[in-house]
């Protein structure tokens, strides 16, 4: 089991990254994301361990040039290193992530069964990010970025973003 | 370099992902409708972040200073290992959903095996990868359902679709002496399982969809020993044709 929260004892160095956010979505912080796997310190090197949410998000690149940035400004030279294993899992947004995104406007993810029904069989359990209700449907599977699909609301007819589930 | 075998195993595994991602890209902005011009180029994305994954390996591999990039766009076509399959053009959207849904078919059950490789990065490769492959086949078996079992053109057009393309499918099950050797030293897939899991897809979503499965004979085999159609010259133009204009170029 991968702990989801990473704590890291250096202050700056945590403040510096909690201030990295994901290009797509600017509101939710890397460290909410939990694409922060790991940082080690070699010398006077940070060494950042990322994870990408899906194999080709091209959010990666900003997300690891903003991270250096970002611990320069306190001071820190830095690599950033990806990795791949374990897989990152929709379960590692934290509690704060997910109330964030749903603030943002994008319908966090639900659990795996719960995402299939609803991605399939069309069961009604998606919340709307406008009015909250749970009468909406999906129009596509696939949506604005690789980790989204795209419901609509069947009462107030606003269309929003839905954070697909992946495990 | 170390283990030539493994660095033309890698290019096997990732040439495959990396031609259907261009044919998938050559869609964009020119999809049926905006939802599925979307889900394709997102198959794609998904598809080219497997393909940077498989040659920042090759290339470590390989050494001598060889890149993703490199490895991508430099090779001449008899040193692609896809499958010919994959090269095979958009000609209407049957002919793209029944690409894509047979390639998952056989791409799910691939990325199952792969992951316990005893080779540690493909092993999480394709940890990664399954999560997107079964998306992906997901996507793409609803379509063969919509299209096979909707009006009498789409259900005529798809099963054209199938006629073409099945015949070229039996090659990627068609193991290379490459194959065999990733296989014995456990870090390859058994294709022979592959296969079997392949084609229960295919008879379940093809029984669904009112279709019928070709009866067939290989069509064509030779892409994994770099033997490729008529394609491949026209894809290589377009996709390498920057990097040969500008050497080293970056975006």
């Amino acid at each position: 089991m991968v702990n989801s929260t990473l704590h890291i004892e250096n202050e700056s160095i945590m403040k510096a990254l909690w201030t990295v956010t994901d290009p797509e979505i600017p509101v939710l912080s890397i460290m909410d994301m939990g694409v922060v796997r790991n940082v080690d310190m070699e010398n006077d090197l940070v060494i950042v361990s990322i994870t990408p949410t899906y194999s080709g998000c091209p959010a990666m690149d900003t997300i690891g040039d903003d991270i250096k940035k970002a611990l320069k400004e306190e001071g820190y030279q830095s690599r950033v290193k990806l990795v791949l294993a374990p897989a990152w899992t929709t379960d590692w947004i934290t509690e704060r992530g997910r109330k964030k995104l749903a603030e943002y406007g994008i319908a966090p993810p639900m659990e795996e069964e719960a995402d299939k029904a609803a991605l399939i069989d069309g069961e009604r359990i998606v919340k709307c990010t406008h009015c909250g209700s749970t009468n909406t449907r999906m129009i596509s599977q696939f949506g604005s970025t690789a980790c989204k699909a795209l419901f609509q609301c069947n009462e107030c007819d606003e269309p929003f973003d839905y954070f697909k589930c992946l495990k | 370099m170390k283990d030539q075998s493994l660095y033309e195993y890698l290019l096997m595994l990732g040439d495959n992902s990396m031609f259907l991602g261009h044919r998938l890209s050559e869609l964009c902005g020119h999809g049926p409708s905006l939802e599925t011009d979307i889900a394709l180029t997102n198959i794609s994305l998904d598809l080219f972040g497997q393909v940077r994954s498989y040659f920042q390996y090759a290339a470590e591999l390989k050494g001598d200073e060889a890149t993703e990039d490199s490895i991508a766009f430099l090779r001449f076509d008899r040193d692609y290992r896809n499958s010919i399959i994959v090269e095979q053009p958009n000609t209407d959207f049957a002919h793209v959903i029944v690409r894509q849904f047979l390639f998952d078919s056989y791409h799910t059950p691939l990325q199952e095996q792969l992951m316990h490789s005893n080779d540690e990065t493909i092993a999480a490769i394709a940890a990664k990868s399954i999560k997107e492959a079964k998306y992906h086949l997901r996507f793409s078996s609803e379509w063969m359902k919509r299209l096979g079992d909707g009006t009498e053109e789409s259900h005529q057009r798809t099963q054209a679709a199938l006629n073409h393309l099945y015949p070229y499918l039996h090659e990627v099950y068609h193991e290379s002496p490459i194959e065999k050797e990733m296989k014995e030293r456990g870090i390859g897939a058994d294709l022979s399982v592959v296969k079997e899991r392949s084609i229960e897809t295919i008879k379940e979503v093809i029984a669904e969809a009112t279709l019928s499965i070709p009866e067939s004979e290989p069509r064509m085999v030779g892409g994994k020993q770099g033997i490729h159609s008529e394609h491949m010259g026209f894809i290589l133009s377009d996709l390498q044709f920057m990097q040969r204009a500008y050497p080293n170029m970056q975006w």
